[in-house]
């Protein structure tokens, strides 16, 4: 015995199958979830470096090529927890894609390299991070820049005293000198240079290779003595007879952005390329 | 009927089946007679589930929930190195561990194993094979647990016919699953860990909060007021992932069919209700019946059964002992 069925009149309304309609409901909600949520994850693409150039983030030490790395590491922060100076940040929302992965922010906090062995590199699960490298000179971060020379004070023939940046400051360094294993920030030191050298002095590649020549490579390891100097102040000849340096960016700049970081004028008269290596300048 | 692939083919989205007659045990034919000719008195029932007030497997795994995140926090805010990264990838007292799903992912977007990473994820994968597979999801999870207080809200609104909520096809997350996979692949970015609640409030909570919590905040308001633990039931690839793994588990949820009355109260509970299909009169094909793999382990419908018919269960160790 089959049920009644109501069939269309005229009057009144197309008969309804609830059952059926449900299903449809559903299935057109859950299209829309399928199609919102995929959609909110491709708005990760927006903030990514090949759209917009400024959002390009300095990269730890050992990273791979920007899209290599993005998908090779796994937003762990286990570089960030090894790091001695706390140099390394995580990404976040604004970042896309690299929520979550690594970064450097050179003005606020460079890497000092003054945990010799590249923590951060063996700390990293997934070789994001290259594992084929183990000291400081191998590294290709970026690559220094005299961005805004009419700044810098080596060139103008000014020293510099008192503290670098300013009293709020808390970039941090390990100055082997004063304590080789406690990061003291770089406020807590006054400067009294006749000519500012705050890129030169703090350059972690020209610290290793001034160690080395001393006969005291870092850790007691003469791989780590880098080969190639990276910046150093040439005399500027502008025939005034005013002694004026200004800071020259050789090839062993491995863009750590230590003299970004203490550079005292502001903005930084010497910054960090990130798009740039060694080999590439 | 194959148990195993009933419980995939739950996972990946279809609804339970009924079981044909002939495919129900002489052992539950018998008990299905026998509940035929039996009244359960509602009152009684009810009276019960009064008298049998339990939050002991909630207690134990809210604890075990924050204990983890706790150590990851600790590990890194005071330094003690325990377990050291987030959920994603971390150390525990120096050895590798991987989820599942991140290693999947960067996997897919790299195209390339990484050894260490390699480690990790089989370490992890016997973990969870060992615990059970989703557990991962309802004892390890943070977000289980935010959206948990979430479902309370949601539940309350709809007590009071304040809002409707609203569900989806359980097959849309077998789609979310292919398509991460397929972004990953072809994109090659990690394009699931943009958006994954579980990697954001695990950074967050290790390394301080960002911006990317008002997405996780979108979400819990969306299971608050929209649809019920939708991101768990209808989205997120790591609870497909550990649920393929879940498949094999000798760790499990067990239910008796001989003491049961048939309330329905533990699927109220549940997360993921369709893997209690057993639990309605006539359908267990067992006198004990192993529930599927898209089961979290939260031990919610075991609290709330008062007759012990639902129990944890190592499938060997029982006889073993």
């Amino acid at each position: 015995m089959s049920k009644p069925v109501s069939k269309p009149t005229e009057t009144g309304p197309a008969p309804v199958n609830r059952r059926k309609l449900e299903a449809r409901r559903r299935f057109l909600r859950t299209a829309g979830l399928a199609v919102g949520i995929a959609g909110v994850s491709l708005l990760g693409f927006i903030p990514l470096p090949e759209n917009r150039a400024q959002r390009m983030r300095l990269r730890p030490p050992g990273a791979l090529d920007e899209q290599d790395y993005l998908a090779s590491c796994i937003k762990c922060g286990q570089c960030v927890q090894v790091c001695p100076v706390e140099a390394i940040k995580l990404g976040d929302l604004l970042d896309g894609f690299g929520n979550g992965a690594a970064y450097l922010d050179a003005r606020t906090q460079a890497c000092d390299f003054s945990c010799d062995g590249l923590q951060c590199v063996l700390a990293c699960p997934t070789g994001a991070l290259t594992h084929e490298i183990a000291y400081s000179h191998q590294t290709r971060m970026g690559f220094a820049r005299l961005a805004k020379p009419e700044l810098c004070l080596a060139r103008l023939g000014l020293g510099f005293q008192g503290k670098v940046r300013d009293a709020a400051f808390d970039g941090k360094f390990r100055y082997a000198e004063i304590d080789r294993w406690n990061p003291i920030p770089v406020r807590n030191r006054d400067f009294d240079l006749e000519l500012c050298d705050l890129c030169v002095r703090h350059c972690p590649i020209e610290i290793r290779r001034q160690q080395c020549a001393e006969g005291n490579p870092p850790s007691g390891d003469p791989d780590q003595c880098p080969p190639l100097p990276a910046i150093s102040l040439e005399p500027l000849d502008d025939g005034s007879g005013q002694v004026r340096m200004t800071p020259v960016v050789h090839k062993g700049c491995v863009g750590c952005g230590a003299c970004e970081m203490v550079c005292p004028t502001e903005p930084a008269a010497i910054v960090i390329d990130i798009d740039k290596t060694a080999e590439a300048v | 009927m194959n148990l195993f692939f009933e419980s995939l083919a739950q996972l990946l989205g279809r609804a339970p089946r009924k079981p044909a007659k002939e495919q129900i045990k002489p052992a539950a034919q018998t008990i299905h007679f026998r509940k035929r000719g039996e009244k359960f008195d509602a009152a009684e029932s009810a009276a019960m589930h009064a008298a049998h007030k339990s939050n002991k497997w909630r207690n134990r795994r809210w604890i075990t929930l924050i204990a983890v995140n706790l150590l990851f926090v600790l590990s890194f805010s005071l330094d003690i190195q325990l377990l050291e990264g987030a959920l994603t990838a971390s150390r525990f007292l120096g050895f590798h561990m991987a989820d599942l799903n991140s290693a999947l992912q960067v996997t897919l977007a790299f195209k390339e194993v990484l050894i260490n990473l390699l480690i990790g994820t089989v370490t992890i994968f016997l973990l969870w094979w060992l615990l059970g597979g989703r557990t991962f999801c309802s004892w390890v999870c943070p977000y289980h647990l935010v959206a948990e207080l979430a479902e309370k809200i949601h539940l309350w609104l709809v007590d009071r016919n304040l809002i409707k909520g609203y569900d989806f096809h359980r097959g849309v997350r077998t789609f979310f699953y292919v398509t991460f996979g397929l972004l990953a692949l072809v994109t090659g970015y990690t394009v699931f860990e943009f958006i994954s609640p579980t990697g954001i409030l695990s950074r967050a909570l290790i390394y301080g909060p960002g911006l990317a919590l008002i997405w996780v905040g979108a979400l819990l308001l969306f299971e608050v007021f929209v649809s019920r633990r939708a991101w768990c039931r209808y989205v997120c690839p790591i609870g497909m992932t550990y649920g393929l793994v879940g498949l094999f588990s000798p760790m499990r949820v067990v239910y008796d069919l001989d003491g049961c009355r048939h309330e329905g109260e533990c699927r109220k509970v549940c997360e993921v209700p369709h893997v209690l299909e057993p639990v309605l009169k006539g359908r267990a094909t067992d006198a004990s019946v192993p529930i599927g793999a898209d089961c979290t382990r939260c031990g919610l419908c075991i609290d709330k059964c008062p007759t012990g018919s639902l129990r944890f269960e190592i499938k060997g160790l029982s006889k073993l002992l």
